[in-house]
């Protein structure tokens, strides 16, 4: 599989790229086909792709494991992992930092401006009163219930799940610290142990972020359709959902190797790799605590 | 993949078939992929250009309906942007990076092979709206709410296309980071990078901070249509400004990750035909940094009528003067370069002169949008489109092109043709000038933009552009007969091509092996570029 000339490692051609290429084109045809409303069709393609992105991910990780397992990484390759990663991370950053922006700019400058003597607040929507959480959006101070966006009852307060949420992430920030000192000093049992704790963690801050998205949607008519804070609360607490449920299943898979004894005490970049993220979606949801729900 | 194990001792084994190409891992096979999509998107986005030059050859309705045209307009510019000059740049970064480092390969090769073919299957998602109900984006490249949102079937499309082509240029940008930041060869420290490396660096930290801002501008614009959200719908509370905010965070550092690898090209050109080192070579990569790091800091200058509060518009263009200062640095050690060189004028060198002149037009230009009260009078005027064709055309696609003239005897092996190469820069300048120069002009009287029809006023010069048009098209035929026949055979190359030239990719032979580097070379203060 490899093609190591002396210091370097240099893979040998792989077909996981074109698939991976394949997979992508087929969920973005598909996913448009779906939204303007190709329903049948779209579904399978959409999905097609899907079971492809699946078959990829298994089969390219799976090389880079054999090749890691089998010794051929040296330790630049560790290191381009590592500079591959924290980039990574960063671009994932800077995809949450627009809707923060979006967030900060609509409860700092837009919403003001339109409860505020602009022209938009004089002639059309003179009733519109700038408050954040924003109840009632504009279109609803002239239409009532005929409006498009719907009147949110209330909204999710700080301090009932989405604390209990911050104490479950944080908490699960230290047991996967405690997983890699387990890791270091050689403990796989510990390892696993810590490991198989903060997937638990992780997979229970999905499940009452999905019941309180229950509650939002059934008693609070807090929704997507419920102008700007809905929007700006379901996708920023949707993309984070969404990332905490990929890195609670990387770290799964992470404890399955751990089970199987693939990392040593020196040798453990996936693990590390993981556990960064873990604390990049931790790190964000904080940011989604204080700004979301908080103040 | 399991019998590679046997070609270990193979070093210079090439893959063969279709397959050498799908499944390549190889950076010059990657880098001359993305050099020849770029070459064929160049054709496509510039037929549709042809299409608007045709429409406007004449006041009045010709050709095409203005949906249609404005189709035109939108799509020319995307192709042109994330299908031509993006891969082009990415292309040259790929061929040279590593054979300038003294590496192997890419740090991440299997994710660069990655990065080049998920951009033939974005072009047919972006190309495949022509086809769609509701036609192709018609809301310009800037798919501004809430006129985007009226787009059709293709609107999907358009935001899953500016996904892909992101996610390709973020594993790009990713790769080229981990590979100069890695993979340097023993003794070639930072300062002792090529100039070309430097922009790429500074390019690569642009690509990873501004494109994931666009995926999430577009993803909001993909919920406002589909999923009933309002964040650019001011009746729910939202602002239809808020996108253009998020846009040109965006929007103007994609103008440098743009241009500096074109800066790059030059700066590695008029050292090599000025037989002198780079002036300056500390203060550009300084000045490269500073124009990167400002560029984050100027986005609303694209936004001065919209009604913005006064402190913002001062604000940016205050910033977006300073940019002048750092950009004057570079203009002027590439002039001290040249000074008292024993030059020579072969054709990279015509197109690097050509950069230095034309550019400099553009970026004049450029300084007189960037002051607030003038700018209302240019805004989406003529005036514009000649000021960012100016800094487009004869600046980032005549260095591209220079460093395709300067690294093809590299590459191939064989000299290109240097009377072809010289009819191709001639008749590209003259052409360009014509083509764009007038729009200063008609722009300044008051021509807009984006509409298929205008006063018999600016009839005259239209015409004059019209035809430059057409010329400067034609020209680039000279560019593909040259590159094919340079292909195709030649004078040979020796391995340092060019009397003047310095640096690691020149002490190997042309062509390069297919595989260079394997065993680290040793850079010390003799062997570096600078």
């Amino acid at each position: 599989m490899s093609d190591s000339h002396g210091a370097y490692f240099i893979p040998e051609p792989s077909r996981w790229p074109i698939v991976g290429t394949l997979a992508l084109f087929l969920m973005f045809v598909g996913g448009g086909m779906v939204l303007n409303g190709y329903i049948g069709n779209g579904q399978y393609i959409l999905g097609l792709g899907f079971l492809a992105l699946v078959y990829l991910f298994y089969g390219w990780f799976k090389d880079v494991i054999d090749e890691s397992i089998s010794g051929k990484y040296n330790e630049q390759v560790d290191i381009s992992f590592r500079w591959g990663m924290a980039w990574f991370i960063f671009s994932e950053v800077m995809f949450f930092a627009a809707f923060f922006g979006a967030l900060f700019y609509t409860r700092v400058l837009a919403v003001p401006w339109l409860g505020g003597d602009s022209v938009t607040n004089i002639f059309l929507w003179p009733d519109f009163q700038a408050v954040w959480p924003l109840l009632t959006t504009p279109d609803m101070s002239v239409t009532g219930l005929e409006s498009k966006y719907m009147a949110i009852k209330e909204v999710i307060p700080a301090w009932g799940i989405p604390a209990w949420n911050t104490a479950i992430l944080l908490s699960s920030g230290a047991t996967v610290t405690f997983a890699h000192w387990a890791l270091k000093k050689g403990n796989r049992s510990a390892l696993c142990w810590w490991l198989a704790a903060t997937v638990l963690l992780g997979f229970i801050f999905v499940y009452l972020q999905a019941s309180e998205y229950g509650h939002a949607y059934h008693e609070l008519d807090l929704t997507l359709k419920s102008g700007v804070y809905g929007s700006t609360f379901f996708m920023l607490t949707g993309f984070h959902g969404f990332h905490v449920t990929m890195g609670a299943t990387m770290l799964l898979v992470i404890l399955i190797r751990s089970m199987k004894g693939h990392f040593s005490a020196h040798n453990h970049f996936a693990f590390e790799a993981v556990a960064w993220y873990w604390h990049f979606v931790d790190v964000v949801w904080l940011g989604l605590f204080i700004f979301v729900y908080w103040i | 993949m399991s019998e590679a194990v046997l070609h270990d001792d193979h070093h210079d084994h090439k893959p063969t078939g279709i397959g050498r190409w799908l499944f390549s891992t190889n950076h010059k096979d990657i880098g001359t992929m993305y050099l020849v999509f770029a070459l064929i998107m160049f054709f496509v986005g510039g037929a549709m250009s042809m299409v608007i030059r045709a429409e406007l050859f004449q006041p009045g309705m010709q050709y095409v309906d203005p949906q249609f045209y404005n189709s035109m307009v939108t799509v020319h510019a995307l192709v042109m942007i994330f299908g031509a000059l993006m891969p082009a740049g990415v292309g040259l970064a790929n061929w040279m990076i590593p054979m300038m480092i003294g590496a192997p390969d890419m740090a991440l090769p299997r994710m660069n092979n990655m990065s080049f073919w998920i951009l033939p299957f974005a072009a047919t998602l972006l190309i495949s709206t022509f086809f769609m109900q509701g036609g192709a984006p018609a809301g310009g490249w800037t798919m501004y709410p809430p006129l985007i949102l009226q787009l059709g079937d293709g609107l999907p499309y358009l935001v899953f296309a500016v996904h892909f082509l992101g996610v390709s240029s973020i594993m790009g940008a990713i790769n080229i980071i981990a590979t100069v930041f890695n993979m340097r060869a023993p003794g070639m420290t930072f300062m002792r990078l090529p100039l070309f490396v430097w922009t790429w660096i500074i390019t690569a930290f642009l690509l990873i901070a501004s494109m994931p801002v666009l995926a999430g501008a577009v993803t909001m614009l993909l919920t406002d249509k589909y999923f009933g959200t309002a964040f650019f719908d001011a009746a729910g509370g939202g602002d239809p400004l808020m996108f253009q905010h998020i846009f040109w965070f965006f929007g103007h550092p994609e103008v440098y990750i743009l241009v500096l690898p074109a800066f790059g090209v030059i700066s590695q050109i008029i050292p090599t035909f000025s037989r002198k080192p780079l002036f300056g070579y500390t203060s550009m990569v300084y000045a490269t940094a500073s124009i990167a790091f400002l560029s984050f800091f100027v986005w609303a200058h694209h936004m001065f009528t919209v009604g913005m509060p006064l402190t913002g518009e001062l604000f940016f263009m205050y910033a977006t003067m300073s940019i002048a200062v750092p950009t004057g640095v570079k203009i002027f050690n590439w002039m001290a370069t040249m000074w008292k060189g024993s030059m020579t004028f072969e054709t990279p060198m015509l197109f690097a002169i050509g950069v230095l002149f034309m550019f400099s037009i553009g970026g004049f230009s450029g300084l007189m949008m960037g002051i607030t009260p003038v700018d209302f009078q240019y805004h989406d005027t003529y005036f514009i489109v000649a000021h960012f064709h100016y800094v487009i055309v004869p600046g980032i696609i005549f260095g591209l092109m220079g460093g395709i003239y300067f690294w093809l005897p590299k590459w191939t092996g064989n000299m290109y043709d240097e009377k072809l190469g010289k009819l191709h820069f001639w008749c590209s300048t003259i052409s360009v000038n014509i083509l764009f120069f007038p729009m200063h002009f008609i722009g300044l009287a008051g021509m807009p933009r984006r509409i298929p029809d205008y006063n018999v006023q600016f009839a005259d010069w239209n015409v004059i552009i019209s035809l430059g048009g057409v010329a400067f098209g034609l020209s680039q035929l000279i560019l593909v007969w040259v590159v094919i026949k340079c292909v195709r055979g030649g004078e040979k190359a020796g391995d340092q091509v060019w009397e003047g030239a310095h640096g690691l990719e020149w002490t190997l032979p042309s062509p390069p092996p297919f595989h260079t580097f394997t065993t680290p070379p040793e850079v010390t203060d003799a062997t570096a570029h600078s």
